[in-house]
């Protein structure tokens, strides 16, 4: 008998992205460049971060003939965004059959107290957090996928990089507590038990954990990806960018070769102008994306 | 016995649970990047992934043709069962559909029947594709719905699903006994 979504179902598909890019794109044209380039999912929507974050107002989940547009453009995974907690437009985009969903803080959250329960879909979901606790909480609802937040929409890169240092380090820091200190650990986490326990003993998230949020260069990528990242999204980095093909292929590069300082030197050189970037360090707190969810 | 070196393909995709599983089963495992890191090998394992990102960053630094000129055996599970295929690298002689059960909605996990009087083995599918049609020296291993799924032609071993996402090890132990007899002939 096959089994359709189970956790191992969900999560594998996140697997296998690792190690890869994965693009925001709002048209077909621009999905099929990602594609070119060797991004390994697109996700569709209707703005990037850069432009909802300028053109305020409320951001939705995209329109399904947009969506469907970008399904039928491209052969690999197609990624879409409903608001936290709108179980609906959720409901939506796994009719649309889209093979993950982000539920995502860049768009205006829709419940301020609860995310969506995950668990009663078929198709997987990739959720954000700052921090370990948030990140439990989410695998705990269901998530398949998780990853850091970033500041969305800025090309700064120094929020996702807080963010990744707060998750790595603090399950680091969880893998040398004593039995009895976890009880606590737990609690003050604000995660279950058993998953706390679980983390510690595998010095691992259950799922894989991608990096967004400010990310614009190769650098930032390989930066990203040294840090302990499994992969990485790029949002408003390419396609506000000069030449976003030539940067698509650049970032994808940088991430697979990493580690490799003379690999990136190169594919760092002759990108044109990257994304004009918003200090996060300037924003007011109201305009920050990351305190979305909780 | 000597440690078996394998390498595994990581430009992209699944290879560190690859790499996790060899060594388990007591063989070196190495990344390959590049293709000077495919010298030395007994044999290579081409993950799953997204097979059109990863067949860029092959080309990208000639591996490529260093894989066609590679003469150990080759293990490719999903994606990497794709590169090996008729029309991406031409190693085996089979032609894969790609999404061959459809969107992630349609991925899923079954017990599959391996033959030889075998415990059925759990198999996970993502976004899997199958063999649509295979050569005169292709023997398949194993069918989901009457499409090939796991199958051998000489040196080459193929698997639509992932072997390495469970924590059965036939698979690998397979791929790693061929490598063996690819050894000892050599040697």
């Amino acid at each position: 008998m096959a089994e359709f979504g189970t956790m191992r179902v969900k999560s594998g598909l996140a697997e296998m992205l690792k190690g890869g890019v994965i693009m925001d794109v709002v048209n077909a044209e621009q999905a099929k460049i990602a594609e070119a380039a060797g991004a390994v999912a697109v996700m569709a929507l209707e703005r990037v971060p850069a432009d909802i974050r300028v053109e305020g107002g409320v951001a939705r989940m995209s329109d399904p003939e947009m969506i469907v547009g970008i399904q039928e453009a491209v052969t690999i995974p197609v990624m879409a965004k409903c608001r936290i907690g709108h179980f609906a437009e959720a409901q939506i985009l796994q009719a649309l059959e889209i093979d993950y969903i982000d539920e995502s803080e860049v768009l205006t959250p829709a419940d301020v107290a609860h995310h969506v329960d995950k668990w009663k879909f078929t198709v997987p979901f990739v959720c954000g957090a700052t921090n370990l606790g948030e990140a439990l909480r989410r695998i705990t609802e269901g998530a398949a996928m998780i990853r850091t937040k970033g500041e969305a929409g800025t090309g700064d890169v120094v929020n996702a990089v807080t963010h990744m240092r707060s998750v790595f380090g603090h399950i680091r820091r969880l893998t040398t507590l004593a039995e009895e200190e976890l009880y606590t650990e737990a609690k003050n986490l604000q995660a279950p038990y058993d998953l706390v326990r679980w983390v510690a003993e595998n010095g691992k998230l259950p799922v894989v954990t991608f990096t967004a949020g400010g990310i614009a260069t190769p650098a930032d990528a390989a930066l990203c990806m040294q840090l302990g990242a499994d992969g990485v999204f790029v949002g408003s980095g390419i396609f506000k960018s000069g030449d976003p093909e030539l940067r698509a292929k650049a970032i994808v590069e940088a991430t697979t070769h990493y580690q490799d300082a003379e690999i990136l030197a190169r594919v760092s050189a002759g990108l044109g102008e990257p994304m004009v970037g918003i200090s996060t360090a300037s924003l007011d707190p109201s305009q920050l994306l990351e305190t979305r969810g909780w | 016995m000597e440690q078996l070196r394998i390498g595994v393909l990581a430009v992209q995709g699944n290879f560190r649970e690859h790499a996790a599983v060899l060594r388990r089963l007591g063989a070196e495992a190495i990344e390959v990047r590049l293709p000077e890191q495919l010298e030395g090998l007994d044999g290579l394992i081409v993950p799953g992934g997204e097979s059109t990102a990863m067949t860029r960053l092959m080309h990208l630094y000639g591996l490529d043709e260093a894989l066609q000129r590679f003469e150990q055996p080759i293990f490719g599970t999903c994606a990497g069962m794709i590169l090996l295929d008729r029309d991406h690298l031409a190693i085996a002689d089979i032609s894969t559909k790609r999404n061959a059960f459809g969107r992630q909605v349609a991925s899923f996990e079954t017990d599959l029947d391996i033959g030889h009087g075998e415990e059925p083995l759990r198999a996970v599918f993502i976004r899997a594709p199958w063999i649509e049609d295979a050569g005169e020296g292709v023997e398949v291993l194993a069918e989901v719905d009457g499409h090939p799924v796991l199958a051998r032609e000489g040196r080459i071993l193929v698997a639509a699903f992932h072997p390495e996402l469970t924590d059965d090890t036939r698979i690998h132990e397979l791929f790693l006994n061929q490598v063996r007899e690819a050894t000892s002939v050599r040697a």
